[in-house]
């Protein structure tokens, strides 16, 4: 169990892998994830099913190597296991076929949780357009996948070395100022970027959902680690998400909630920056 | 030598020092030695109709077993405990003697009651340590029974169907064994090798464990039924925390018990390295006055905070924990500010948590559990500097398999609700027991659930 069936390496920090995980691999859906351990007293890391194979009984997680276990984890080959892969946890996505057009946006290795959801929107007959994010070219992942996935799809550089060089909400901005009504937008990414799109969506009121993945322990809802403040309540990413609906995060919260353990994963030489720099 | 020990004490358990110990999580009472235990087993008067057994939530004879003890005989006195309570290195551990069998042994009239868990407690150690268990596995019967949550509800049901023959798989969401066993109760008051030791016993019988896999999300109680298991016991506990829903309780800082006990316990924050951390801490305050509170105190001072402090509304009399969990609190040096509660957890600009703002109470007339109800006392507010805050009020059934199995019919604040006697959910062949129905309570009741699910269990399908 938990054998990686296959690895590629996406950029020079991006890495993605088939596991073999047959509890999960069997009833996981868009928007759900799943934990990883990487050895017996390691720690539990959250990633978001990418992809998943039931008749290979596999999940696909990307994940970006920015602290210790995701260290380790990159370090590993095809053919060695993982300690343990736990799930799927969380809601899964709703995904309303009655919708006529859904705008996807995503930052970083925020698209490896957006293609799942953009790719059940696609196969249920809704109009796709995408918007992919990420600092140079290299840092634009699952390009090919999302091509086949949208109706149309953008791609925003920081440096500009593809598509516009701009912010994901340039982009957004710009779409909507050409005329194209979504009934729903889709934002995954760093906190700071869904905060940003929020922002714009919040002020023309289309409905925005969101993914969060704060620190997580077990992931099963049993202790609160990674709570939020969601329309005043408190709600629990893990069970209650990893989908919100942006309108109603408190992201500065989350924002800052994020960076609690930034000193101790310092001290192991690692930065503790979730969601693509 | 006379037969009985009429000493009105106990004899006494050696304990590690107080100030060294919290400079570790070694267990901190050492346990009998065989001649202790002898002469502690010759205080029991062995009544005719012995009070202890009927308290005693999961019936272990207790007079049969200390009288094997008395005699020296460590192997038999197992036997016969075993017979009834699979886990006795943990009972004799962490069950509330005091409310239960010693609360009712009549040697407990003029003096100290027989010491029976620090007894059950050296007969589960000394066969362990001396490799003294042949545990056999039972005839099969091909009779697939699944059980949900390998904490001690589940396999306390699942070793009793193991017994009768059943072919019992227990499916469990965390990446190890034990439940409440080893991510809530601390290495000091239980070394999880003696828990994993007792799992591996229960295995022996022919139970088989499967982590990672999260009943209601991987595969559903009804699939469950699909997939050729003719009963499903629901034991996944009672794993949901309670927040106070005071302002600041999202600050940096403030942690759930569970959230705090699970980095230190099943996590091993208190390894150091690179395993799971809890935020370093001068002064950290828990919030409650139950065994779990009480725990992460303790867990607090042994992770190198200064001033720990219990803050609990009501007063001595009312505190739930054990009695000794108490006891060693305070000579560890845990600070106790009853009467007093929290209003608002204060934090500086970055969202770090830096003080407590409290009241104090007052003790007024009995609310509906019988305690007094707390009142606060008015103009009694302070602030007390404050790095980390444990939330310890109690913990409420995980929401996940109500919420992933229809028909399954549950109280409003979650617990599962069932036929007290053979544990049936409103599901047919759905049994249900230990915290996920109770709400937080104690390991042997979740034992004694388990035990009388399993006999329901084996009545329907063996009919």
């Amino acid at each position: 169990m938990y054998k990686i069936l296959s690895k590629k390496v996406l950029n020079e920090t991006v890495i993605e892998m088939e596991v073999h995980a047959p509890f999960v691999a069997r009833k996981c859906l868009a928007g759900q994830f799943l934990m990883v351990m990487v050895k017996e007293d390691g720690e539990r890391i959250p990633l978001t099913i990418a992809d998943y194979s039931r008749e290979r009984e596999s999940v696909t997680i990307i994940f970006q190597v920015v602290g210790y276990t995701t260290t380790l984890m990159s370090e590993l080959s095809e053919g060695d296991k993982l300690y343990a892969v736990t799930g799927p946890m969380g809601v899964p996505t709703h995904i309303n076929g009655k919708l006529k057009r859904v705008l996807g946006i995503g930052g970083g290795v925020g698209v490896a949780p957006l293609y799942p959801q953009i790719k059940a929107f696609k196969e249920a007959g809704v109009h796709v357009d995408t918007i992919l994010g990420g600092r140079n070219k290299d840092y634009v992942i699952m390009q090919d996948r999302f091509t086949d996935a949208s109706d149309n799809l953008y791609v925003c550089t920081d440096d500009g070395s593809a598509g516009i060089k701009g912010f994901v909400t340039t982009q957004l901005q710009k779409l909507v100022d050409e005329g194209n009504e979504y009934d729903e937008v889709i934002a995954i990414g760093p906190l700071v970027m869904m905060r940003a799109v929020v922002e714009i969506t919040k002020k023309l009121g289309i409905k925005t959902s969101v993914s969060l993945n704060p620190i997580m322990i077990d992931g099963t809802g049993m202790c609160g680690g990674c709570r939020l403040t969601y329309d005043g309540k408190t709600k629990f990413a893990c069970v209650d998400g990893p989908d919100f609906d942006g309108f109603l995060v408190d992201f500065d919260e989350l924002i800052s909630r994020g960076k609690k353990y930034k000193k101790q994963e310092e001290k192991h030489m690692c930065m503790l920056d979730r969601g693509g720099n | 030598m006379s037969k009985f020990n009429m000493s009105l004490k106990k004899v006494a358990m050696p304990e590690l020092d107080p100030k060294e110990r919290v400079k570790g999580f070694s267990e901190v009472a050492i346990g009998y030695t065989k001649e202790m235990a002898m002469e502690e087993a010759k205080r029991c008067l062995q009544c005719k109709n012995p009070k202890c057994v009927g308290d005693c939530p999961v019936a272990t004879p207790i007079p049969e077993f200390i009288d094997e003890v008395a005699k020296g005989n460590f192997k038999e006195a197992y036997e016969i405990i075993v017979k009834q309570n699979t886990m006795p290195a943990a009972c004799g551990r962490v069950c509330p003697q005091e409310t239960q069998c010693e609360g009712v042994c009549v040697r407990g009239i003029k003096g100290e009651p027989v010491a029976i868990g620090r007894l059950e407690r050296f007969v589960a150690d000394y066969v362990r340590e001396h490799n003294l268990i042949e545990t056999k596995k039972a005839t099969a019967n091909g009779i697939k029974v699944a059980v949900v949550g390998s904490g001690p509800a589940g396999l306390t049901c699942a070793g009793e169907l193991a017994k009768l023959g059943y072919d019992v798989t227990i499916f469990e969401a965390l990446h190890k064994e034990g439940g409440v066993l080893v991510y809530g109760i601390p290495e000091f008051r239980l070394p999880k090798e003696i828990v994993q030791y007792e799992i591996d016993e229960i295995k022996k019988l022919g139970v088989k464990i499967v982590t990672n896999v999260i009943i209601g999300r991987s595969i559903t109680v009804d699939e469950l039924v699909e997939e050729g298991f003719k009963a499903v016991f629901i034991g996944s506990g009672a794993g949901l925390p309670k927040f106070m829903g005071l302002p600041g309780e999202n600050l940096k800082g403030v942690y759930s018990a569970n959230e705090y006990l699970t980095r230190v316990n099943l996590m091993k924050a208190y390894q150091g390295g690179d395993n799971t951390p809890v935020q370093e801490a001068k002064n950290l305050a828990v919030i409650g006055g139950g065994n779990v509170a009480m725990d992460a105190a303790r867990t607090a001072l042994r992770m190198g905070v200064e001033n720990v402090y219990i803050i609990y509304r009501r007063g001595e009399e009312e505190l739930p924990a054990r009695l000794e969990e108490v006891h060693h609190a305070k000579e560890e040096g845990v600070q106790f500010r009853l009467l007093n509660n929290p209003t608002e957890f204060i934090g500086d600009d970055d969202n770090w948590l830096t003080a407590v703002k409290c009241v104090e109470m007052e003790l007024g007339e009995p609310d509906e559990s019988g305690r007094r109800r707390p009142q606060v006392k008015a103009d009694s507010e302070y602030e007390i500097p404050m790095d980390s805050v444990v939330i310890s009020i109690g913990q409420s059934p995980n929401p996940l398999i109500k919420q992933t199995t229809e028909g399954l019919k549950t109280e409003s604040w979650g617990g599962i609700i069932v036929e007290e006697e053979t544990c049936e959910t409103s599901k047919e062949n759905v049994y249900a027991g230990g915290d996920v129905v109770s709400g937080a309570a104690t390991v042997i009741l979740a034992m004694g659930a388990g035990k009388r699910a399993a006999a329901a269990i084996d009545a329907k399908l063996n009919s």
